[in-house]
């Protein structure tokens, strides 16, 4: 009993003092999780508050309508229509590829437009939604939203996308939209934004940052999965100004179904220098980029020799031939290397050494002084002239009118064209002969121009003002400059001089003899002034010439580009014009009655009070 | 009157009154477990944002029934207790085998048995009722016994058994923690020293052939534990948005039903696992220690039974259910604040979920009992 005793208090010692051991080592556990405690919540609290309040905020950004650009009648050619779609917030979903996958047993995806989202949401920071699909009708949202448990990141917001109700009409003015590239990153976060567009060419590209807007930012506390519980602040941004262009739509119609392809038109106002139509043949929809263009698409288009994304107005390059011939007169005035009366003998042909050059007249025109050489279109007149003036004299002259210098119209990419100098060419290694130079003297030769910068030239022989070509009448309701005459400076050239080279082109539509008389204006419509131009595409051969040959016999391709310039009324200049027709054998008689008809159109159009203003499509939100 | 009572209980007659023993119950142990227990319905309240029938009365009502069960079991002498240990055993080892063929798959791991209206988590009773048989078993053992290596492979049997058929559901951390338990019971039980020294190095020297054993699963939390931040949105989410909880929580909390990241939902299962960081958000550090220090005076309370107790049954059982409830504590709060690896451990009493509050209030009534009858005689050791 004694041993029992004893050993119990053995036992109770030991357990006791095992029992403490433990307790103490408990203790300092609930000592090491107060330590815990206090470096999380005191030490480290600010930080964790931060953390926590990044948790909970989710700053968006709003993106602002695009402006839309109207025509000078507040016809509404480039606009916006509302456009349902289902995104993808990456963070909000534990796996991407799951969730694409129930999304497409909902709603259909194609494998690449997949593959398109997988990609993007690589590239995009996770909380960057990314369109999986878009113009979504009404039952697949309903489907969706049905769905929407299943879907975790998938979100249905309304967006906007860009619509051209007039098509292919004013595509090469108006330009058109597509998603951002890398190298449109211009530190704007709006580009970031999914469904965001940016203007790829013309008036889009152009004042592209003016119709985008600025966008608005939105914080809203967001819960685990990001689902909105509030908005706790609001800034709006600024929506897109809307860009009034001076085209007239319903004339630009009209023209574009005069022509075939490979021609082009462009009519200004002689006065100011806005462009009231710019036709070119072919076009192409514009709406068609905002889905993505396909590659059969795509390839019709680059395979076509006629280049319907090439707006030939701007883009197209042209020797001018004859319709040169007024800025060598000028030239030549103003270098007094000529008298407006001085007679120079056409033999039908012009000798520099051992070189002939002929006239389009192979009879002659006899003995011509600078108006009947005009009117008539006398080459040799021309190449006496250039060989006086030389050919940087003749390219001065050029540049003051326009030619072969960047015009200030809002067409990203429009050509400068060519006009040759005796440095360039010596830059490029070759000697200038002063065969090279009369070549010049009739707008052949190395010359490259744009019509849009031949109708420039016109419009300031109308004028006499260094009035340069532009689209943009106004910009979020306020005018540009440049709408009246005044805004452009006077080009110094002596009004005696103009008024001789402005008779002759008179004559040359309306005098008996002048090479485009059958392209009079009809009554009531005023004297139309111009001149006609016939170039080469290939050259003329002796033998083609000892035969006699007439352009009917060649293929299409080989034959003259037909060009004609000129504005109306004579008397009062209101419009200038400019026509090329690829291939169009003659100016006379290929783009001379064109540039009638396109004259007696704009007048038509010009003398109707102008209708009801009425935008017919909305600018969405 | 009252010198009667004591005398009755200090003899150790088992057909002490009922009055007898309701004067004997620690009633500011219920208290104090009524007032933890109220920490967990303000924490549920606020869980449920302020929705009491998501959480919060569920869990008051379980509280009550819970409460009324250990007070009867408080009542039931602590012999007859120690002559029940043997059965309590075999069911839970019965419960587990039954897991493990009928068991409810729950979260890839069978654990869960159904009991018409309960649910039970077998592993959680298995914890009492291993230490009830160790402390049974160690009860009857004299000192030299408990010297002799062959008397401790029965023990070893039975702790092994359990944690074997709890690591198969498998359930790594309660496996873990029940063996934990059992070397508690082993080291109070007076096993020497250098045997605990021999038995973790091998373990230590096993824990490579472990891990290679493990689970994808198991070997991701503890990737994840070494490198939350490695899987932000995966595996480490709950330790990141419950640190970010817990700390932005500061010293005073954001207020009553104020936590922004358990009502967003940033915090996972913030209602079980993780309420203790819910606490710590909208009652800051104040709050956080508050709660600990209510749940150190149980756990205190459990040694203080332990060393008052007359017979080793009573002290090896309430130092057992002590260090269970402890190690309940330390695993979930070390867990919510990042210092351990995620392993689903509930805060009894606090936490929504059945199973872990009627284990630790079966528990808690086996205390009573043994406070109760803290000076019982039984007889000498027997075989």
């Amino acid at each position: 009993m004694r041993g029992v005793k004893r050993e119990e208090e053995e036992r109770r010692s030991v357990f006791t003092r095992r029992a403490l051991l433990m307790g103490g080592t408990q203790l300092g556990a609930f000592g090491f999780l107060g330590y815990r405690l206090h470096k999380l919540q005191v030490e480290q609290g600010e930080r964790y508050a931060t953390l926590a309040e990044e948790n909970r905020l989710s700053a968006r950004l709003l993106s602002p309508p695009r402006g839309r650009v109207l025509d000078r009648n507040e016809r509404v050619v480039a606009g916006n229509r509302l456009n349902w779609r289902a995104l993808l917030v990456a963070e909000h979903t534990a796996d991407v590829g799951a969730t694409l996958e129930t999304f497409s047993r909902i709603v259909p995806l194609a494998d690449h437009e997949r593959a398109r989202v997988e990609r993007d949401v690589r590239r995009r920071r996770r909380f960057v939604p990314v369109i999986v699909r878009e113009f979504l009708t009404w039952e697949e949202m309903a489907r969706i939203e049905v769905n929407a448990p299943d879907l975790p990141g998938i979100l249905i917001d309304v967006g906007t996308t860009r619509i051209y109700p007039e098509a292919e009409h004013l595509a090469h003015i108006v330009g058109y939209v597509a998603p951002p590239a890398e190298r449109d990153m211009d530190g704007d976060p709006l580009l970031q934004l999914p469904g965001i567009r940016v203007g790829r060419s013309g008036i889009e590209r152009h004042h592209d940052q003016v119709l985008r807007g600025r966008a608005g930012a939105v914080q809203l506390e967001v819960n685990a999965v990001g689902r909105v519980i509030r908005e706790l602040d609001r800034r709006e941004g600024m929506p897109g100004q809307d860009i009034e262009i001076s085209v007239d739509t319903e004339l630009q119609k009209t023209l574009r179904g005069k022509i075939e392809e490979g021609t082009s038109i462009v009519v200004m106002n002689a006065r100011n220098g806005e462009v009231l139509a710019m036709a070119s043949q072919p076009s192409f929809d514009p709406n068609v980029f905002n889905s993505g263009v396909s590659g059969a698409q795509w390839r019709q288009w680059t395979a076509n020799r006629a280049t319907p994304l090439i707006n030939k107005a701007t883009n197209g390059l042209y020797a001018p031939g004859s319709t040169f011939k007024m800025v060598v007169a000028l030239a030549g005035l103003e270098a007094r290397v000529i008298s407006t009366g001085e007679r120079v003998t056409c033999p039908g042909h012009f000798d520099l050494g051992e070189s002939r050059f002929h006239c389009w007249n192979r009879s002659g025109h006899g003995g011509v002084e600078m108006r009947t050489a005009l009117k008539v279109s006398c080459d040799v007149y021309f190449y006496e002239l250039a060989k006086r003036l030389g050919i940087n004299r003749i390219a001065a002259m050029s540049r003051r009118f326009g030619l072969g210098v960047d015009l200030d119209i809002e067409l990203p990419g429009t050509r400068r064209g060519l006009v040759p100098t005796r440095e360039w060419r010596e830059a490029q290694g070759r000697g200038w002969a002063l065969g090279d130079t009369v070549v010049h003297g009739i707008g052949q030769g190395f010359y490259q121009l744009t019509p849009l910068s031949l109708c420039t030239m016109t419009a300031r022989l109308a004028t006499g003002r260094a009035i340069q070509p532009h689209l943009t009448r106004s910009i979020g309701g306020r005018p540009v400059r440049g709408s009246r005459p005044e805004d452009w400076p006077s080009m110094g050239i002596p009004d005696r001089d103009m008024r001789l080279v402005r008779d002759a082109m008179w004559a040359v539509v309306n005098e008996p003899g002048g090479t485009a008389l059958p392209s009079r204006l009809p009554g009531g419509y005023g004297m139309m002034a111009g001149k006609t131009g016939t170039t080469q595409v290939r050259r003329v051969t002796r033998e083609q010439r000892e035969r006699g040959f007439h352009v009917s016999q060649v293929p299409r391709e080989w034959r003259p580009h037909a060009l004609f310039v000129g504005y109306a009324p004579h008397d009062n200049p209101l419009y200038a014009v400019s026509v090329i027709v690829e291939h169009g054998s003659s100016g006379s008689g290929t783009a001379a009655p064109l540039a009638r008809d396109a004259l007696v159109e704009t007048f038509n159009r010009f003398r109707q009070t102008p209708g009801p203003r009425v935008a017919d499509v909305g600018r969405g939100t | 009157m009252s010198t009667v009572f004591e005398k009755r209980l200090l003899t150790g007659d088992r057909g002490a009154g009922i009055l007898q023993k309701l004067w004997q119950i620690p009633w500011l142990f219920v208290l104090l477990l009524c007032s933890v227990a109220a920490v967990g319905y303000v924490a549920l309240y606020s869980a449920g944002s302020g929705n009491p029938d998501l959480y919060a009365t569920k869990h008051a009502l379980r509280f009550g029934f819970c409460l009324v069960l250990m007070l009867c079991i408080g009542f039931v002498d602590i012999r007859v207790i120690a002559k029940l240990a043997p059965l309590g055993y075999l069911g839970g080892v019965g419960l587990l085998v039954l897991v493990a063929l009928h068991g409810e798959v729950g979260k890839g791991a069978q654990r869960w048995v159904d009991l018409g209206p309960l649910q039970l988590q077998p592993s959680e009773l298995m914890k009492i009722m291993l230490v009830l048989a160790l402390a049974a078993w160690f009860h009857r053992a004299s000192w030299d016994r408990v010297g002799n290596p062959f008397f401790l492979v029965i023990p070893a049997v039975l702790t092994l058994v359990p944690v074997a058929l709890i690591f198969k559901q498998p359930n790594l951390g309660t496996a873990l923690i029940t063996a934990a338990l059992g070397g508690a019971m082993f080291w109070a039980a007076g096993v020497r020293w250098w045997k605990f020294a021999a038995i973790i190095g091998a373990a230590v020297a096993a824990a490579p052939i472990v891990y290679e054993n493990l689970r994808d699963y198991q070997r991701a939390r503890i990737t994840t534990f070494l490198d939350p931040e490695s899987d932000p949105l995966g595996a480490g989410y709950n330790i990141i948005q419950s640190k970010i909880a817990l700390g932005s929580g500061g010293l005073w909390g954001k207020g009553f039903l104020q936590g922004t990241q358990g009502h967003l939902n940033f915090l996972p299962e913030k209602q079980t696992d993780f309420i203790f960081t819910m606490i710590a958000e909208e009652f800051g550090l104040v709050g956080a220690m508050g709660t600990l220090a209510l749940l150190m005076s149980v756990v205190g309370f459990c040694f203080l039974v332990a060393l008052r107790c007359r017979h080793q049954f009573g002290r090896l059982l309430a130092i057992g259910l002590g260090t269970n409830y402890f190690l309940y504590i330390f695993v979930n709060v070390a867990m919510v604040t990042g210092s351990i690896p995620v392993g689903g451990v509930p805060l009894p009493l606090i936490s929504h979920g059945g199973s872990a509050m009627l284990t630790t209030m079966i528990g808690f009534g086996l205390l009573i009992s043994a406070w109760v009858h803290r000076d019982a005689e039984f007889g000498p050791a027997q075989d």
